[in-house]
């Protein structure tokens, strides 16, 4: 029984923790009965609708952590995420790709159909090997590490840090979403992958994969959560809140600082494109859109508004968030922007420490008067 | 007449469609003989069978009528028919189901008939050829000196050799230095293709340097199998000089397309490099205060509909005033909460530029708005056949520098611009020393913002003006603050034109996407190697 006794002493004063990793088992639970054991008739029934769009909160809340790593942990406000979430993405859907086999509009067993609208005769050979399931999610978790660890080791060697790393990264994805908008590339260009058929052998559209896939994402995001939280009460991660907090005192005293923030960002990277590859079979499409500048900066806002630097936050904003972009952009989709715009400047203005800091302040508050 | 019976029946042949050769030549006896006027002529064609129809052009075309260049440019068109009752020639504009019918002379209106009482005079490419060759040969006459140049300049594009009899006839008498100088290429054009070796090594000669187009071409064939091998080796140097002529206004060209896209990036970030540089605020509303200005510009334009040159002149102070007071009153109302929190602050002004776009997008509405060029800004500098510079990008070259230099006496002259420097340098001390920071900060992001307003306006005359005109160029202005170096105007100003040129250089080999991906993966290397940018600022901090 090691492996409890790891999650006990890994969740000790993680209150916060405890409850969020209740709910989200509860979730996994609750969400795939309720979908497919309750008859649609009854009042009970959770829509396979319902089911996708809490999935996709999920892979955002898994994105959310992966930034918090970096961002409330390291002090790297990355407007990058985006960018190694959609190239997870864009692994996953490469693999749906090679799925469908010869049951796309052309028909060709090995090209993807916009291949063969582009007068394509063979695969490029970055394609090959993405048949292979196993194959495809290490690509989808090594290309954004990749990427992360060339950035983040020329980076932080030269000590580029705090705004410039943040628009040097926000330029990255803004060249990333560039070159992905070209055909050329050999990722679909404007249309992005889509059309996906099924996953390891499994229907895609059907009702039980679906639930499956909501459970294999929360209980990833319940491991993720673990993992990050057993990081940050390492020794390790006591470092790497140090440097976030005195980088210079840190380099002073020895340690090499560039190893450790390189490390965080790779690993944070990492999760990013987890998420983006969990994404991609619950939307159904992946497209050059999602390294749009502005979704890596709206990752941001989902943990400034949880509360940084504290793990379950960035799960909290990143529900929360979401849930209210799916409610505003249906009722009064022109308000959104507003409503989203007027969140960052609230946020930053009266919640610096997010709705987690402001509750734990408020049940401080209240303690000292009792 | 012997010589027009011999031009007919060439014609003739040539554009004859179904008449067999002799038919051909029994054609033209009846023709000269009967009809004489105008009026006549143009009645024949009401009659005229297909192959007679060109013989009847040349002569209206040899008449001294004044009428008949119009009549034959609505032959051109298209626009003449007869009536088949009267067998009348007449000017027709199809209106809907029914013609407009005027007398193809006069002009006299005839009314409206049904698309059956009128047939189409035929005209076919050949013939349409020939009657803008016969409508140039009219223009060559014309009192209008630049008339008569493109009349000479297309006839010497399209016929050199069959016109250069008349070439040569209105050489007697133009005194027109540019017409003349038109003719002598379109004579030594026809001289390249004569027989006399000497003739040709002449025309070379003469044509040497010249950068048209159709001279190249015709010197490259000379080039290419000339059987005098003398005249080919000299047709091979004229040519190479020419092409390399061509090359090097084409680097001239590409440089000016850099400088251009130059002065747009430093207009773009110079506001930003007061914000950033001096101040050190993240703002990311800043591509929206530039959208602002353009939107100033779009609503300067529907106020005076009909002052549109003047227009731009009441947009950029106006531009620079709206603008402005958005900026100070974003900073009075938010940044000034998060003054050394530049992470915070980069939030907030993100959420600032979603609601000013949204706010653009319900105001006005999500489509572009049209703003129309004034008429001195339209249209290109014609420096010679391969170099034009676009009198837009011209002048807005021009403007970027005024206003470059004014920014700069501003900051290096006036108590303002002291003050911002003092307090850029060190805040501490410059309150110490009694200057109001507070309003400092306060003027000197209006500033920044106002320049963006400014930069607005210029670039509401080079793209559309939309809710995401900013959005295009936020991080282009950040990646020339940031290359140049933060706090400092001349590396701005250096960053934004070397990017501008190498952008426009790397273009016509690697494509125009490729090429910005290039000079951003550029930047990103160079930040590496070089934290602080181009020009560093010195300083003794060693954390900021």
């Amino acid at each position: 029984m090691r492996s409890k006794s790891f999650i006990i002493e890994t969740l000790q004063g993680d209150t916060g923790g405890r409850i969020l990793i209740a709910i989200l088992l509860c979730g996994c639970v609750v969400f795939p009965v309720f979908n497919l054991l309750v008859p649609q008739s009854s009042a009970f029934h959770i829509s396979t609708y319902l089911v996708t769009l809490f999935g996709k909160y999920l892979c955002f809340a898994l994105l959310a952590l992966a930034l918090d790593l970096a961002w409330g942990y390291c002090g790297i406000l990355s407007l990058g995420h985006g960018a190694f979430f959609a190239l997870g993405g864009y692994g996953m859907g490469m693999y749906l790709m090679r799925q469908i086999g010869d049951r796309g509009v052309y028909g060709d067993p090995l090209l993807p159909d916009f291949m063969v609208f582009l007068n394509w005769t063979e695969l490029p050979w970055y394609w090959y090997g993405f048949n292979n399931f196993g194959f495809a999610m290490v690509m989808a978790m090594f290309v954004p590490g990749l990427l992360a660890f060339v950035f983040g080791w020329l980076a932080f060697r030269s000590r580029v840090t705090g705004v410039y790393l943040s628009i040097i990264l926000q330029a990255l994805t803004y060249a990333l979403m560039l070159a992905f908008f070209r055909n050329e590339m050999g990722f679909g260009g404007n249309n992005g992958l889509t059309d996906f058929k099924d996953i390891i052998g499994f229907n895609l559209q059907t009702d039980e994969t679906r639930a499956v896939l909501f459970v294999v994402t929360g209980l990833i995001l319940i491991l993720v959560y673990l993992f990050c939280r057993h990081i940050v009460k390492s020794k390790f991660g006591r470092v790497v809140v140090s440097i976030r907090d005195a980088e210079s005192r840190m380099r002073f005293i020895g340690y090499k600082v560039e190893n450790y923030k390189t490390s965080i960002f790779v690993l944070s990277a990492l999760i990013a494109g987890i998420a983006g590859a969990l994404y991609v079979p619950f939307v159904g499409i992946i497209n050059p859109g999602e390294f749009e500048p502005l979704n890596s900066i709206e990752i941001v806002i989902w943990v400034a508004i949880g509360g940084r630097s504290t793990l379950y936050g960035a799960v909290l904003g990143a529900i929360l968030v979401n849930y209210a972009k799916t409610r505003f952009t249906a009722v009064m989709p022109e308000v959104w922007l507003f409503a989203l715009g007027g969140l960052f400047i609230f946020v930053t203005l009266f919640l610096p420490k997010g709705l987690v800091g402001f509750f734990s302040d408020l049940k401080e508050k209240m303690e000292k008067k009792a | 007449m012997q010589r027009i019976v011999l031009i007919l029946s060439a014609v003739l042949f040539l554009f004859g469609l179904s008449g067999t050769l002799s038919e051909v030549e029994a054609q033209p006896e009846d023709v000269l003989q009967a009809p004489s006027s105008l009026e006549e002529i143009v009645q024949a064609l009401a009659t005229a069978r297909r192959n007679e129809i060109p013989a009847l052009v040349e002569n209206i075309a040899e008449l001294e009528d004044s009428r008949r260049r119009s009549f034959l440019e609505s032959m051109l068109e298209g626009q003449i028919y007869f009536t088949r009752q009267e067998e009348r020639v007449v000017k027709a504009v199809r209106i809907e189901e029914q013609f407009q019918i005027s007398d193809s002379l006069t002009g006299e209106d005839l009314g409206l008939v049904g698309t059956r009482a009128v047939g189409r005079v035929s005209v076919n490419n050949s013939l349409r050829r020939n009657l803008r060759l016969l409508i140039a040969g009219i223009d060559l006459e014309n009192e209008d000196p630049e008339i008569r140049l493109s009349a000479v300049e297309y006839l010497v594009s399209q016929a050199a050799t069959e016109s250069q009899e008349q070439l040569l006839q209105l050489k007697t008498v133009e005194i027109d230095n540019a017409v003349n100088q038109a003719i002598e290429e379109g004579l030594a054009l026809v001289d390249l293709s004569s027989e006399d070796p000497s003739l040709r090594s002449a025309a070379l000669d003469q044509l040497s340097g010249n950068l048209k187009n159709t001279i190249r071409n015709a010197i490259r064939q000379v080039a290419e199998g000339d059987p005098d091998p003398d005249v080919q080796a000299k047709a091979e140097d004229v040519l190479y000089s020419i092409q390399r002529d061509v090359e090097l206004y084409g680097y001239v060209q590409t440089l000016f397309f850099g400088l251009s896209l130059g002065s747009v990036l430093l207009l773009a970030a110079i506001g930003l490099a007061i914000t950033f540089g001096v101040m050190g605020v993240i703002n990311l509303a800043h591509g929206e205060l530039i959208m602002l200005g353009a939107y100033t510009t779009y609503v300067v334009q529907q106020t005076f509909p009909n002052s549109i040159d003047l227009s731009l002149l009441i947009a950029v102070p106006a531009a620079f005033i709206v603008s402005g007071l958005f900026g100070i009153a974003i900073e009075r109302g938010i940044i000034r909460f998060l003054y050394g929190r530049p992470l915070e602050t980069l939030l907030a002004t993100f959420g600032i530029s979603l609601i000013l776009q949204q706010l653009v997008r319900t105001v006005f509405s999500p489509q572009n708005r049209p703003v129309s060029n004034p008429d001195w800004m339209s249209g290109q500098w014609q420096l010679n056949e391969v170099l034009a510079f676009n009198y837009n990008r011209l002048y807005i070259l021009i403007f970027c520098i005024i206003v470059f230099a004014l920014l700069s006496l501003l900051l290096k002259k006036t108590k303002l611009g002291i003050e911002v420097r003092a307090v850029a340098q060190n805040r501490a001390m410059a309150k110490a020393i009694g200057v109001r920071s507070n309003w400092v900060d306060a003027l000197t992001f209006g500033l920044g913002s106002g320049l963006a307003g400014i930069a607005g306006v210029a670039l509401s005359q080079l793209t559309n003006v939309g809710p995401n005109l900013g959005q295009a160029y936020i991080v282009d202005s950040f990646m020339v603050v940031v290359f140049g170096g933060v706090g400092n105007l001349w590396g701005t100003f250096y960053g934004s034109f070397i990017l501008g040129i190498a952008n426009k250089i790397m273009e016509p080999w690697a494509g125009a996407v490729i090429a910005k991906i290039l000079i951003l993966v550029f930047i990103i290397l160079f930040i590496q190697k070089q934290p602080k940018g181009l020009f560093p600022q010195k300083g003794r901090g060693m954390e900021e």
